[in-house]
């Protein structure tokens, strides 16, 4: 893969502003907070964050799949080549679905219906875009799908339940599901948490290749940060429903310009060296029904120090001067240089990878 | 590992004419030769190991035959009145002897069981179909509409049925298709709150949201994801159903409301056990046609337990 350290041209995707509320009995929650990124053709952006970091909803908010009425989604709009799809009637939208943006879920598991087989529910994928496709040309097209993501014996495979597959061939299922009607955007909802390591490893080499055969823009949101540097092209951070960090791979994980992105790395376990101990990330996930006031990190930053600017002022997510495209939403991220490598100290080895990558 | 080799060989030659040839193959072992586990037929699996379940099923199959076949295998015409013969006990030419009417028992217990399997299997069937209807729409709808329909289900069951179903027989008259319509009238609730229950969990399940990213619009995930679902609990409730519906038409006609004489019913029949004399001296005029309802009742029921844990996934065997 060609690393796209300045994407070119007109976005495929452009969020402004979406934020998304679910109105539970202990309050207004607010998932996804006033978030704005872009994707461009046929790139793979990265999504990272804890869990509740608004990954997966800021994801269902652009597939118009957020829980109602609980959810609400609001924002000035997400355009898709031309289209609003804030504002784009339910009939539109059910026709975007599954045929120019599709998913990919978590649990292959438990995202098939396990009393149809498998083949019917790709057939299904397939006949529901376009009524006119026999039953007998979606089968057919469903066999070659299944063998093109490395199913084996697709013929027999087709008419097999969701629980006669193993994991990773579900997922490889998945897969062959979510590109059947050739898709311009597939998000990938962690596509591997649910599998083991040697089978996260071929699904993901099947994910690679069927992108780079497709040409789709991909989404992947992941916690895995090992994934994201394999993967991506772009990586956006968030944290407690907001970007905090986003730029091309190399630059966040070379020279992360926001402490929870530091942390993040710290946190990670290294091959090439021997650590006494991991550095975590202090506190826990902020509650989204009453997030922090200021900075949302900042109760958990060792950066901020008790500066009163993290904790009355919102920092803004601005530009860093440099070659490539870099934000970051931090006050203070004209200290993250010595700031890293405090870290790196502390820890023993520099967390920053330098070169390649 | 010869293991691996085969899923590699399969995968050259079917990748061949694949839009993406180089995508690496799964590597799990798979014996071709094993049958597809469909979930039905696992469930008849677990149904046929059942033996109880499976015996009442042999029990209403036999029962089934006995009705289609009734003209051929009644000894005599079940309708014939022969007042000599007027509550002959059991002999050679009448094997369960005569009732008050003199009309041959056993003949009339044959043609009995037409009526009730017809009740039992109609009542059912509609009581069923009316529940699944009204319980898909609330719980796939929601908000005021499952509101008013779950408050229309309590109220149904809050009655006391049969004073009810007793008064609009009365009303409406006693035939086969009055006592289906009615019955079905008043057991449709729980087949409606099974079917509720049931599209409420499934609603929730990721495929239903897989479903809709796909872009299917509710209507189709209704018929192809909720539907489906709903069926293996349905299939138990219905069961259970046509054994209570055989009970209640039993029961009317016991009370004289059920089907209008000289037909045959098993309730009916037992109508003349209503006179003590018979109740302490003629046995064979009301045994048999208890025991049959008993049987029948039972070997419903068994069928329904066995159903239950045939279908139901959280039971491995």
């Amino acid at each position: 893969m060609d690393p796209q350290t300045t994407p070119t041209g007109e976005p495929l995707l452009s969020v402004r502003n979406l934020s998304t509320t679910f109105a539970t009995e202990t309050g207004l929650v607010q998932a996804v907070r006033n978030v704005s990124w872009e994707l461009y053709p046929g790139e793979i952006l990265g999504v990272v964050g804890e869990s509740g970091s608004g990954k997966s909803v800021t994801m269902a908010s652009i597939m118009g799949v957020v829980p109602k009425p609980a959810g609400k989604v609001s924002g000035d709009a997400v355009m898709f080549e031309g289209r609003d799809l804030l504002t784009l009637p339910p009939r539109e939208m059910r026709k975007l679905r599954g045929r120019e943006i599709t998913m990919i879920f978590q649990d292959p598991m438990t995202a098939f219906n396990p009393v149809k087989t498998i083949g019917h529910q790709i057939s299904e994928a397939i006949r529901v875009h376009d009524r006119h496709v026999s039953r007998k040309a979606a089968r057919a097209r469903s066999i070659e799908l299944l063998a093109s993501v490395g199913v084996p014996s697709p013929e027999a495979r087709y008419a097999q339940f969701p629980h006669e597959y193993s994991g990773g061939m579900r997922q490889r299922a998945m897969i062959a599901m979510a590109i059947a009607n050739g898709p311009k955007l597939i998000i990938a909802d962690e596509p591997t948490t649910a599998l083991d390591v040697t089978i996260q490893a071929q699904v993901l080499d099947v994910l690679k290749l069927i992108q780079a055969e497709t040409g789709a823009a991909t989404i992947l949101i992941t916690h895995d940060l090992g994934l994201i540097s394999e993967m991506s092209d772009r990586v956006l951070v968030m944290y407690a429903g907001k970007v905090v960090e986003s730029s091309d791979v190399f630059s966040v994980f070379g020279n992360p310009q926001h402490p929870y992105t530091l942390g993040l790395l710290a946190s990670l376990p290294r091959i090439d060296t021997k650590l006494d101990s991991l550095l975590s990330i202090p506190g826990q996930p902020p509650s989204l029904t009453s997030p922090p006031p200021g900075c949302a990190f900042h109760p958990r930053c060792e950066l901020s120090r008790g500066r009163s600017e993290c904790w009355t002022a919102e920092p803004p997510l601005v530009q860093i001067a440099g070659p490539t495209e870099h934000t970051t939403a931090c006050h203070f991220f004209t200290e993250m240089e010595t700031e890293a490598g405090r870290v790196s100290i502390k820890l023993g080895v520099d967390v920053r990878s330098k070169g390649e990558s | 590992m010869t293991d691996d080799l085969r899923p590699d060989e399969e995968a050259t030659d079917r990748m061949d004419g694949g839009p993406y040839p180089g995508t690496p193959p799964d590597q799990t072992d798979w014996d071709d030769s094993l049958p597809i586990q469909s979930p039905w037929r696992i469930a008849w699996r677990r149904f046929r190991r059942h033996r109880l379940a499976f015996g009442g099923l042999i029990f209403v199959l036999v029962l089934v035959a006995i009705a289609l076949l009734a003209p051929i295998l009644a000894p005599q015409d079940p309708n014939v009145v022969d007042v000599s013969a007027s509550r002959n006990p059991p002999s050679a030419e009448h094997l369960l002897g005569t009732d008050s009417a003199g009309r041959d028992v056993l003949s009339r217990l044959i043609y009995g069981s037409r009526v009730s399997l017809t009740v039992g299997v109609a009542a059912a069937i509609s009581a069923a179909g009316v529940g699944t209807l009204l319980g898909l729409l609330a719980g796939v709808a929601g908000g005021w509409i499952d509101a008013v329909i779950m408050r229309l289900v309590d109220v149904f069951l809050s009655f006391p049925s049969l004073m009810l179903i007793l008064l609009l027989v009365a009303v409406l008259g006693p035939s086969v298709a009055t006592i289906v319509v009615v019955i079905a009238f008043f057991e449709w609730p729980t087949a409606c709150r099974i079917v509720r229950q049931m599209a409420l969990s499934i609603k929730e399940q990721d495929f239903v949201l897989a479903a809709r990213a796909t872009g299917s619009s509710r209507w189709r995930i209704m018929r192809k994801h909720v539907m489906p679902g709903v069926l293996s609990p349905l299939t138990v409730v219905a069961t259970l159903l046509s054994a209570g519906a055989i009970l209640l038409e039993a029961a009317l006609s016991f009370l004289g409301l059920g089907v209008k004489q000289p037909q045959a019913s098993w309730g009916g029949m037992l109508e003349e056990a209503q006179s003590l004399t018979i109740l302490k001296e003629m046995p064979w005029l009301w045994i048999p046609p208890g025991a049959i309802i008993a049987l029948t009742v039972l070997a419903i029921n068994f069928m329904g337990d066995g159903l239950r844990d045939a279908l139901d996934p959280r039971q491995q065997m």
